[in-house]
């Protein structure tokens, strides 16, 4: 792996580093019970006394309930209790805000458990607590739900028109830019609408103009973990959630909401997480869990399997996507226009926001303009997922791009070189980018040996795509205990889904003069540490280590002050460098004077807490080489090569990881993962066998190659990584199936036999 | 799931004494990858489990002069590193090599993917090409048919209730034969077929021409089947493209392909074509040696 750096890390470098620990590899904390199994995730997690509980689900995917029988249920031996929504306070019109983005409460106590209608296939209806699992199923089976069935909303613009059924009557229309709603029921939830420049001059002033329309199928994250939820709701009231989440403080406030309890009883405790890419945030057990415990008084736990995973939490959605791009005689855009529509799933929510930011975010145009539409549509409510929005919006203009790169005659890299949005670019949505990378990833490409390396095969072919999402701040909150040897417990909130316990650590201990081993970071509940923001937006390396940054500066501070109490000096006397306090005749280093003061005096403990808002940025460019089997459409990659800014990789395996993983989730979602619905509306691939996420034996090693643009707004320069790199991969394969045998993909997956649809036309 | 009941019955006649008397509510189990994820799921229900895997005859493996002998119950991986079947019925390696992964493999058997007459069974066009017999036991004592007549439908075959398949029987193979099965797949593993192609080919000394041919075809109609017209169209034609491209026309002709989350009708149709080119090209250079 290549690290091309400007800030000279430790890794390979024959000048002075820059930094001691952060650039290095050290083994993650958490690995030893990774390794050999100890890890103990959400369905590991046994309560005394606990009970099994399962969920009735619709098999329709849009009707109104007429009635919910669930005696049969409640007299089979062994159950304890039943739930349904009439077991959970009505919301009302309320409004709550969940840090990354606000939900209407209704719509997610009606997503737990359904209650006027169903809205999808899959759909939690009625819950049940048993003595063990095969009779809280057997129950579940026996509750009658009785419908009157509706006709099934698919298509995104077929849910827009007129004539379809609305899902939610409760949903009008609101004009993001002004808060204006419409007047009448609609499946059209928001409208956004940015612009810039004149766009019709802009046309007017190119020479080559390229329209096309672009469509995407609903994908999942497909975390390998099913959703898991314990509750125990106590006799006083106490509520304790024992789950693998994103975000512990999240869930504690939307429990707390959906069951309209006090914030402070609700008290979440975080498993070892098996995957979340976003999935992991929203709640889909805990509230029902918490009602069957307190029905039950008993501990009551609720696991997911595959199908209830792929049917019933929160994919990110399929989307329709025009986009028309014009570009003068030297390749510069004149004028881009998108109109895009996104699935929101059955309550709305589809990431359109951001993927109307992210559609033209790696271009600097000067007349631009973007519509996006979230649109209710009879299918599971859609979550974020990895750069939410993103990837859909680069498949559509990496493929216009591209075409217009064929227009020019011009190398694709070189169109984007002369395009690329860099600092001082205003994008279409009036964002000014500050210093920010993508120039530098395109040039880490064209110098790659891959790029370098001609392709030699029949029907071989090599696409590039370019790729950007944000990089969120938000809260977070870190403590550092000191113990009487001078190591350092570190408290946090923020989940580890990405080895995020080692970089926070690293960052610690950069700051305060130990080593990486010398940290023992552990992940808490909401009890045991401040308050702090999901694991999402590419934020927690960035803001918890920031948090984890200030907890240094606050021990210092205190070090300093009573090392001059201790020398019996002036405070100004002392200062703390490099990993030592230093007084007018004495010196220790931080273990030294911690072993000294914690024997002589108070704890010492550090608080560190961060909330910046305008962290950056950052940017990813990918190649890929395929080969295409000109008679059965079947694409295999032969090579692939991610080149990310990163700011300042922390720790660069983790980085390179992240840059992998989300490589392979584009190469699957641009290849074969689709959700696949018959006429009725029910998915008939919900599970791993007909869902395809892509196989090791499908993959290349997937070559990262680290860019260093340092963020300047982060005290080591930390820019989001995890998110980046699934934005590209699409767009840079239906570039290079176009290179290999002339067929322009514009549908997503560009499975056999989409692929060999397009050859069979030509 | 509820609770059931398991035999693991060491004769053929305790086996079927036991599933005759259980009326329709017991199923054997002769690997179990497939019966066993259906319990679980809730898609079949039984009183009674009956592992066949402990009775003899239905463990049996034997190549010799007289052909093949293959247990209905004899797993995967004993199968395809078998020198005699690897030397003469390639065709059933072939599909016993991409059933499943390495775990599947050690308990799956050919007879347990004949049994669930599945459209995409692996095996089942290997075992069409190849012409087997099935040899089935039953409360009304022993019949043999061809392996072609056994699926009658999605999921449905010929066995009346309390019979199972105790073996399949194979020809001994000609000089100058060779077979093969490929199936399409989106990914490269942990896949269903698409389409599953199985041919054997018999060409005369010079290996310039086919004497004989019979192709299998999977995944492309409501049961795996014998494409008859596709293979008399080799037979006593010479070895080239232009021969074995009808061939592939031929096939495409006698299908009944539908969409679904694996593959297009239109995909279907055409890959049908590609893949018996292919298929019987492998089979010609296995049979050339």
């Amino acid at each position: 792996m290549a690290t091309i750096d400007e800030t000279k890390s430790a890794e390979g470098s024959d000048e002075t580093p820059k930094y001691k620990v952060i650039g290095t590899r050290p083994i993650r904390h958490d690995g030893a019970d990774k390794v050999t199994g100890r890890a103990l995730y959400g369905a590991d997690i046994k309560v005394k006394g606990m009970l099994y509980g399962a969920i009735h689900r619709s098999p329709h995917a849009h009707a109104n309930i007429k009635s919910i029988d669930t005696s049969k249920a409640e007299a089979l031996p062994g159950v304890r209790a039943v739930a349904t929504s009439a077991d959970l306070p009505e919301p009302g019109d309320k409004i709550a805000e969940l840090g990354e983005g606000s939900v209407v409460l209704n719509h997610l106590s009606s997503n737990n458990l359904a209650r006027t209608k169903v809205l999808y296939k899959g759909h939690s209806i009625a819950a049940v607590a048993a003595d063990n699992i095969h009779i809280a199923r057997e129950a579940a089976s026996l509750i009658e739900v009785e419908y009157e069935l509706l006709p099934p909303v698919l298509d995104v613009m077929e849910a827009m028109s007129d004539e379809a059924p609305v899902l939610n009557p409760d949903v009008r229309t609101e004009e993001v830019a002004t808060g204006e709603k419409g007047d009448k029921p609609t499946n059209v939830a928001k409208r956004f609408l940015f612009e810039k420049g004149d766009i019709e001059k802009g046309f007017a002033e190119a020479k080559y103009v390229v329209e096309r329309e672009f469509r995407t199928s609903t994908v999942h994250q497909g975390y390998i973990e099913p959703h898991v939820a314990t509750v125990l709701w106590n006799n006083d009231g106490q509520i304790t959630v024992w789950t693998p989440t994103q975000g512990t403080f999240s869930v504690r406030q939307q429990v707390a909401e959906l069951l309209d309890v006090p914030l402070a009883r609700v008290k979440v405790v975080p498993a070892e997480i098996g995957g979340g890419f976003g999935g992991k945030i929203s709640v889909y057990l805990a509230p029902a869990a918490a009602v069957l415990s307190r029905k039950s008084g008993a501990p009551v736990q609720l696991v997911m399997d595959r199908a209830d995973v792929l049917q019933a939490t929160g994919p990110t959605p399929g989307s329709y996507i025009k986009i028309k791009m014009g570009v003068d005689a030297e390749g510069h855009l004149t004028a881009a226009d998108a109109w895009m529509a996104y699935e929101a799933g059955g309550y709305p929510g589809a990431p359109i926001g951001a993927g109307a930011m992210c559609v033209f975010s790696c271009y600097d145009i000067p007349n631009g303009r973007v519509e996006g539409f979230d649109v209710c549509v009879n299918k599971p409510r859609t979550n974020a997922y990895r750069a939410p929005g993103a990837t859909n919006a680069a498949f559509a203009t990496e493929g216009v791009v591209d075409e217009l790169c064929g227009k020019l005659g011009m190398s694709p890299i070189d169109f984007r070189l002369l395009n690329a949005s860099k600092e001082g670019t205003r994008r279409i949505d009036g964002v000014v980018y500050p210093r920010v990378g993508l120039v530098e990833t395109l040039e880490a490409i064209k110098e790659s040996e891959h790029f370098k390396t001609p392709l030699t095969g029949k029907n071989q072919g090599r696409g590039i795509g370019s790729g950007f999402w944000f990089n969120a701040g938000l809260k977070s909150a870190v403590t550092a205990t000191v113990n009487s040897d001078g190591s350092v417990g570190l408290l946090e909130g923020s989940t580890d889904i990405g080895g995020s316990r080692t970089a926070i650590a690293m960052q610690f201990a950069e700051a305060i003069g130990l080593a990486a081993e010398d940290i023992k970071p552990a992940v808490v509940d909401t009890d045991s540490v401040g308050y702090t923001d999901v694991t999402g937006g590419s934020r927690v390396t960035y803001a918890t280590g920031w948090a984890a940054y200030e907890a240094a500066q606050d021990l210092k501070r205190q070090i300093i002050a009573r090392s001059a109490e201790l020398w019996d000096v002036d405070p100004a006397q002392v200062s703390y460098e490099d990993g030592h306090v230093i007084g007018p005749d004495k010196k220790a280093c931080f273990k030294e004077i911690a072993v000294e003061l914690s024997a002589g005096g108070e704890p010492l403990v550090g608080r560190g807490v961060s909330n910046h808002n305008e962290p950056g940025g950052a940017f990813g460019t990918h190649v890929v080489d395929v080969e295409v089997d000109p008679d059965t459409g079947k694409v295999d990659i032969l090579r692939y090569t991610a080149a990310q800014d990163c700011g300042t990789a922390i720790h660069p395996a983790y980085v390179e990881g992240q840059i992998q993983g989300g490589a392979v989730q584009g190469i699957g979602w641009g290849l074969n993962e689709e959700y696949w619905y018959d006429k009725e509306g029910s998915m008939t691939n919900a599970n791993f066998l007909d869902y395809r996420i892509p196989t090791c034996y499908d993959l290349p090693m997937i070559d990262a190659i680290i860019v260093e643009v340092p963020n300047p707004g982060h005290p080591y320069g930390v820019r989001g990584v995890g998110e980046v790199p699934i934005v590209p991969p699409p767009a840079a394969l239906a570039a290079a199936i176009q290179d290999a045998v002339g067929v322009q993909m514009t549908e997503l997956p560009m499975s056999p036999p989409r692929v060999l649809h397009e050859l069979l036309k030509k | 799931m509820r609770d059931f009941d398991y035999e693991a019955p060491t004769s053929l006649a305790d086996a079927v004494g036991l599933l005759t008397k259980s009326n329709g509510t017991a199923r054997p189990l002769a690997g179990g990858t497939d019966l066993i994820d259906h319990v679980r799921t809730g898609r079949v229900s039984a009183d009674l489990i009956v592992d066949l895997k402990k009775i003899p005859e239905l463990m049996v493996l034997e190549v010799n002069d007289e052909g093949l002998r293959l247990g209905a119950a004899v797993p995967c991986y004993q199968i395809y590193e078998h020198p005699g079947i690897l030397e003469h019925y390639s065709a059933i390696s072939d599909s016993s090599n991409i059933i499943g992964g390495m775990q599947i493999q050690n308990r799956a058997s050919v007879g347990g993917n004949l049994a669930n007459a599945g459209a995409a069974a692996d095996s089942t066009p290997a075992l069409i090409a190849l012409s087997a017999t099935v040899v089935i036991t039953g409360p009304s004592g022993t019949r043999e048919i061809p392996v072609d007549e056994f699926c009658t439908g999605p999921g449905q075959n010929v066995l009346e209730s309390g019979e199972i398949i105790v073996e399949l029987r194979f020809p001994p193979r000609p000089a100058h034969s060779g077979s093969h099965y490929r199936r399409f797949i989106p990914r490269n593993e942990m896949d269903i077929a698409v389409v599953g192609v199985g041919a054997s080919v018999v060409l005369d000394e010079s290996g310039e021409n086919f004497v004989s041919a019979r192709i299998g075809l999977g995944a492309v109609a409501a049961k795996p089947f014998y494409a008859q017209e596709a293979s008399e169209i080799l037979a006593g034609q010479p070895v080239n493209d232009e021969t074995i491209q009808k061939a592939g026309a031929a096939a495409r002709a006698v299908i009944h392909p539908i969409t679904d989350m694996r593959g297009t009708e239109e995909f279907r149709n055409h890959v049908t074509g590609v893949l018996t080119e292919r298929v019987v090209k492998k089979a010609v250079e296995r049979a050339r040696g």
